[in-house]
């Protein structure tokens, strides 16, 4: 039986940075998407798709929520990995994730090209890998493997 | 058509007001998706508020796309073959919150993957003389030695 992915992303940028990555995996894994708005799914059809509670620094409340609809969704799903491009709704996934004893993968958006994400940074904590798009920003615990771009030099 | 989008959360004026004063030169219409713009422009068709399949099929019939340095659009433009020139917001001039746009820019344009204008000259120059603008296809996945790694790392035990 193939493993199960969970593939999490706000909408957006995120979201499709997420699909170039997540999409090609349908051919190993069993897929499910989340994301913030029910459009998105629009994008991922025939696959499975779950609606998660967005929200950013200005209105941090909604954390909890999302923190709750994270348990509920890992707890029915049983992923064996979490993936993830952010931004924070992607982040408390990885975090609840991390708590029910899941891998969990961070993959910082190509937008943060001088440094790491602050949620990159705060997924770091959490996350059982990590990886930048830029090659100049790859340290030892912070992986450099491409970019979402692909076939660019 | 010229099809202008600054996204959907902070205002951006500086490049709606350079679109809109060199529009008479283009001999071209051009439609900008605007957000909260503190003046009305009058060469162009500005729209406040664009439902995601409108979005969508404005930028299927643009020949051009001119946008903020945002991924979702800029990916998006190369997925589907739309030549697109990237003006990044200055957070110094109270465009964004943080200069990620400009070091972004930057190092995409280093990358050669997109058509990126630094200031009001370039942006002019590129759109007056559009020999200037090249694209590349991108096909619709990312590094496969990414997605080989993510992989490799779901499968060890």
């Amino acid at each position: 039986m193939s493993k199960k992915i969970l593939a999490v992303a706000s909408i957006g940028g995120h979201w499709i940075q997420l699909l170039r990555i997540a999409r090609p995996m349908e051919e190993h894994y069993e897929m499910v998407f989340v994301s913030t708005h029910p459009k998105c799914a629009t994008m991922v059809e025939g696959q499975k798709f779950c609606l998660t509670t967005d929200f950013s620094r200005s209105d941090a409340w909604k954390l909890i929520p999302s923190f709750f609809k994270a348990i509920k969704t890992i707890r029915k799903e049983k992923p064996d990995a979490i993936i993830t491009t952010g931004a924070a709704p992607g982040l408390i996934y990885l975090v609840v994730g991390k708590l029910l004893g899941r891998k969990t993968i961070w993959i910082d958006s190509i937008a943060n090209a001088e440094h790491l994400s602050a949620s990159g940074r705060m997924a770091s904590k959490f996350a059982s890998r990590i990886y930048t798009q830029w090659k100049d920003l790859a340290t030892g615990e912070i992986q450099y493997a491409g970019n979402v771009f692909g076939n660019t030099k | 058509m010229i099809f202008v989008t600054i996204g959907t959360q902070l205002p951006f004026d500086r490049l709606i007001k350079i679109i809109d004063e060199l529009a008479p030169q283009l001999h071209e219409e051009v439609i900008a998706q605007v957000y909260q713009c503190g003046f009305t422009p009058k060469n162009i068709k500005a729209i406040d508020f664009l439902a995601p399949d409108e979005f969508n099929t404005l930028f299927d019939k643009a020949r051009l796309i001119v946008s903020h340095a945002g991924m979702g659009t800029i990916l998006s433009a190369l997925q589907k073959d739309k030549p697109i020139i990237v003006f990044p917001r200055i957070a110094a001039l109270g465009e964004h919150r943080n200069e990620h746009q400009l070091a972004t820019a930057r190092k995409i344009k280093e990358m050669g993957a997109v058509n990126v204008a630094m200031n009001e000259e370039e942006i002019t120059s590129m759109l007056l003389n559009g020999n200037q603008i090249t694209f590349q296809h991108i096909g619709n996945r990312a590094s496969p030695s990414l997605i080989q790694s993510i992989e490799d790392f779901i499968d060890r035990p």
